[in-house]
């Protein structure tokens, strides 16, 4: 009886502590995309304001509305991850 | 020796007790409170600016035109276009009540962004859901949802692929994400602070030498959730102020 009830309490604690680490696992992977997209759209967005300065206003505010589409599989990301440890 | 490390369940950073009204759906929290004092806040601070308007600003009233300026000129004409100031009332409050959400992470007393409740971010893209979708009915009708099914110039063959993608990024993708961004950053950003402020606390009581970096991450980072606050509001707002203009004139 014993025995059964330590394996039960064993494989409870397995559980949560896979579950921990799948969620660590599925954020991390979730924010490698967006980190690589973000770097591109903000790299490209000051190489256009450093050549033409008079469009600087214009870029800025496309460069935000690119931030916020990219940054949105990061954030589901981080949804999941709440998600995935409890 | 030490008492060691813990970090309080998440629960506890965001669930609080109810004030008044208890065991009613009427209960007020801090997370309620806050907001009605955000809306009263708005309320005086527009009121009491565009009372005695004068021709050159001054005081309240320049700060009232500069936020009017900046979502008018800003968001509105810039994203739908200068035929649409008759947005620019619903951007700028929606605007405002973000800001003001976002920065009561960052007052001292209080340092808890109500925006990190799912519930406010959700209403709010809720709100702009239904927004967007009677404006793109009212002024395209069926088109509306035809010209994002069956965009031009795609193979025939390919609208197998096509169509769902965009019935699923119409119809869930964007107002879910536009409520998971503020929440995310404004849920990350307080847990941030609070880690950092326990080890602030953690540090001084039992190992004074090294306070110092944990206290001035927790300086520095303040500083940047003050503009995380307000960029969030200004891509919750943008956001708004795009897919209104998608559903006013589609395919540009």
């Amino acid at each position: 009886m014993h025995d059964v009830l330590v394996a039960a309490q064993q494989a409870g604690e397995l559980k949560a502590g896979l579950q921990s680490i799948g969620a660590g696992i599925a954020y991390g992977a979730a924010a490698i995309g967006p980190g690589i997209g973000i770097g591109i759209v903000v790299g490209n967005a000051i190489t256009a304001m450093a050549r033409q300065p008079e469009m600087a206003g214009q870029v800025r505010t496309t460069m935000f509305l690119g931030i916020a589409f990219t940054e949105a599989l990061a954030l589901f990301g981080f949804v999941l991850f709440f998600l995935a440890k409890s | 020796m030490f008492a060691a490390f813990t970090f309080p369940p998440i629960d506890e950073l965001f669930r609080w007790k109810d004030i008044a009204f208890k065991n009613t759906p009427y209960a007020i929290n801090k997370t309620s409170l806050l907001i009605m004092i955000s809306s009263a806040l708005i309320l005086v601070l527009f009121i009491g600016g565009s009372r005695k308007m004068k021709l050159v600003p001054s005081g309240l009233q320049n700060v009232v035109e500069m936020t009017y300026d900046f979502v008018d000129r800003g968001i509105t004409r810039d994203v739908i276009g200068n035929d649409a100031t008759r947005f620019t009332p619903f951007l700028g409050s929606l605007f405002l009540f973000i800001l003001f959400l976002n920065f009561w992470e960052v007052i001292p007393g209080i340092q808890f962004p109500p925006t990190s409740r799912f519930a406010v971010p959700l209403f709010l893209s809720l709100m702009v859901y239904v927004m967007y979708w009677y404006l793109g009915f009212r002024h395209n009708g069926i088109k509306y949802l035809t010209g994002h099914l069956f965009p031009k110039g795609v193979p025939i063959a390919l609208y197998i692929l096509v169509t769902p993608i965009e019935l699923v990024q119409v119809l869930v993708v964007r107002p879910f994400s536009l409520a998971v961004r503020l929440l995310a950053n404004m849920m990350a950003g307080h847990i941030l602070l609070t880690a950092l402020a326990l080890l602030s606390a953690y540090t001084i009581s039992n190992a004074p030498v090294i306070a110092i970096g944990p206290i001035a991450l927790n300086v520095a980072v303040t500083g940047f959730e003050v503009l995380v606050g307000f960029l969030q509001a200004y891509i919750f707002t943008l956001l708004t102020a795009v897919y209104i203009a998608d559903s006013l004139h589609p395919e540009h």
